[in-house]
């Protein structure tokens, strides 16, 4: 493989360039699609992904089938939380933003417990606790308003901030330069691609594996929290299981941002580009004017295509 | 029942663990008689003639889709859109059965489209999965959109009614046996015929180890493929018992339903990493299910407390069930 078609598979430079011919196929079918404007919109409802797959990442960089799907729940618990703890004042946001993060790290807690001390596979656990988040949520929405934002959220999520881009997108560049420091620069971060790539290894060589571990389901949990209070600010309220579809994205979000399944390897800087990929796909498919039916095959259809451009599992043969 | 075992494995010693070792569904179904009894201690009209076949009517569906999961689950993948082929075999049999009236012959007409829509479907996601070798969490959601997105185009919004002879046969009664029941026997028999077919064996050895397969000669694309055709044939069937159940075409009826029938299949004792399992703990998973959401109703929890006790109830079903099934292995 000469060194220009291994820089072009590198899984970052494929997300960039689907992104790129995405846009361009957009601005073609509906003009104005890739206007600063509309890309700045686009951005925002990328960062309210891309935060949620930042835990997402993390779990499955742990590897032994990491995967967490109860973020979703926790996104939704959150805004419900947040939205009642600030009804609408600007007065009640800390009081928000610190309940929303303890109830996102208690259930990080308890599904970190789950999968290391009890050993329990990722995904069950995570399935099961999603059903439990998913009839609290039932519980909690019982004879309590729906919540409103407080103002100032509404304006960090949906209006400029600082040079010219809403809150939100610095939001969102701060937690990817600290997870690329996290990942690339600390000890930490080292420990998670140990565990995640050959975890009996790691535990010979000393890596605490079920204390990482637990802390990775933690930051889930937080990272969902952070996600739901901020789609509180961008809905205005909070309504039904508004966090629901952040469940499967966010994973796919990952892995178009060349993180496999498997663990171990890929980074956060990936996800990123993989979750404005798929914003702007879902985007795309919203402008064209087709049905629900045709724009959900459409979707599938193109999911899977894109799939193909990343790693593929392992011939047998090979 | 001695047929319906998973490969015994050996350094066994106690009695206990042989048996937990030959029927790995053991911790299920001590479950599930806990909670038939609990079922019977709070609403003793819950284990009569008619609160079974009510029960078999509800859960017959989850039972076939937890079974279709599990032929799956044997070889280590996972199928994320078994629900939304459900979805899309009711509106197709329920379009079917309305387009060329609703009489016997037409039935069976749309019976067999539907199994050919199930069977199609399960290909697709073998192509997709053991071919193309993506990664099968994420391209069996990718497949879910898309036979989502097609249930859509059959049939926009829920509401057409089944035929009157089709409800009327699945709810009914054969020489005053509920036609369920019969349904129950079939579907029986139909498991432990497949248990005796090599598919079965040849799942669960891909899934012990895929390159230990290919390398005794197993063609494992082809396995892995016939498991996902499988699992199709089996949500078309699931698809039926719904269908029978709500009596009309729903292009979302089984959406809830895939994470469900994963539910299941772990309570039932099989591995999700593949290679270990029953067909039988399966059902039994689907019952518990069943019977977990029975006993929350029938013990008076408030109605907006339902569905956490439920959620509660079956996670740590999961988990005593994860738990003892591998104390009892090690």
């Amino acid at each position: 493989m000469s060194a220009v078609t291994a820089f072009i598979r590198q899984p970052l430079v494929v997300a960039l360039i689907l992104i790129a011919v995405l846009l361009w196929l957009g601005e073609t079918l509906s003009p104005g699609f890739a206007s600063g404007q509309q890309i700045l919109r686009l951005l925002i409802v990328a960062a309210l992904l891309g935060i949620v797959a930042a835990g997402q990442n993390l779990v499955i960089l742990g590897g032994r089938e990491g995967i967490d799907l109860s973020v979703g729940g926790v996104v939704s618990l959150s805004a419900i939380i947040a939205g009642n703890l600030m009804a609408g004042e600007n007065g009640g946001i800390p009081l928000a933003i610190l309940a929303c993060i303890v109830t996102g790290a208690f259930f990080g807690l308890l599904n970190g417990i789950g999968v290391t001390l009890l050993r329990i596979p990722p995904l069950v656990m995570t399935l099961g606790m999603l059903g439990v988040l998913q009839g609290l949520l039932v519980v909690v929405r019982q004879g309590i308003p729906s919540g409103r934002a407080a103002p100032a959220l509404a304006d960090f999520v949906s209006r400029t901030f600082l040079f010219g881009l809403p809150g939100i997108l610095w939001l969102w560049v701060v937690i990817g330069l600290v997870m690329a420091f996290l990942l690339n620069r600390t000890v930490f971060g080292h420990r998670i691609y140990a565990i995640g790539s050959n975890e009996q290894a790691a535990f010979m060589a000393g890596v605490p594996v079920k204390a990482i571990r637990i802390a990775l389901f933690v930051l889930s949990g937080v990272f969902a929290a952070i996600a739901g209070i901020c789609l509180l600010g961008y809905s205005g309220s909070s309504f039904a299981n508004v966090g629901e579809q952040y469940m499967l994205a966010s994973i796919i979000a990952v892995v178009f941002g060349g993180t496999p399944l498997s663990g171990g390897k890929g980074g956060y800087t990936g996800t990123m580009a993989g979750a404005f990929l798929l914003v702007i796909l879902q985007s795309i498919l919203t402008t064209v004017n087709i049905d629900e039916s045709g724009r959900q095959m459409v979707f599938g259809a193109t999911l899977l295509v894109l799939m193909l451009f990343y790693g593929r599992g392992r011939s047998m043969r090979a | 029942m001695a047929s319906i075992e998973a490969p015994a494995r050996p350094r066994s010693s106690s009695a206990v663990k042989r048996a937990f070792e030959r029927y790995p569904f053991l911790p299920a179904l001590i479950i599930l008689v806990v909670l038939i009894a609990l079922n019977g201690w709070f609403q003793p009209r819950s284990l009569s003639l008619a609160g079974m076949t009510g029960l078999i009517k509800t859960y017959l569906a989850l039972m076939l889709l937890a079974v279709a999961q599990t032929y799956v689950i044997y070889a280590g993948d996972i199928d994320l859109s078994a629900g939304a082929i459900v979805s899309l075999v009711n509106v197709v049999i329920v379009g079917v059965m309305a387009q060329w009236g609703g009489d016997g012959a037409t039935i069976v007409a749309a019976l067999a489209i539907g199994l050919a829509t199930g069977l199609a479907c399960g290909i697709v996601n073998g192509i997709v999965v053991a071919a193309l070798r993506l990664q099968a969490i994420v391209a069996t959601f990718a497949t879910s959109i898309f036979f989502t997105g097609l249930a859509l185009y059959i049939q926009p919004v829920a509401g057409t009614p089944a035929p009157t002879a089709f409800w009327r046969t699945y709810g009914g009664r054969i020489l005053e046996i509920p036609f369920v029941f019969y349904v129950a026997v079939l579907f029986a028999i139909l498991l432990v015929v497949l248990v005796r077919t090599r598919l079965s064996l040849r799942l669960l050895a891909v899934g012990d180890g895929q390159q230990e397969a290919y390398q005794s000669g197993l063609p494992v694309t082809a396995i892995r493929m016939g498991g996902y055709a499988l699992c199709g044939v089996f949500a078309a069937l699931a698809a039926f018992c719904i269908t029978g159940d709500t009596a009309s075409g729903d292009p979302l009826v089984g959406g809830k339903m895939t994470l469900f029938s994963i539910a299941a299949v772990v309570l039932g004792g099989s591995a999700l990493a593949g290679g270990y399992g029953t067909v039988v703990g399966s059902v039994i998973g689907a019952l518990i299910i069943g019977f977990i959401n029975s006993l929350v109703f029938f013990v008076g929890t408030p109605s907006e407390w339902q569905n956490l006790v439920q959620g509660v109830a079956i996670l740590l079903a999961l988990m005593a069930g994860v738990l003892v099934g591998r104390r009892a292995r090690a």
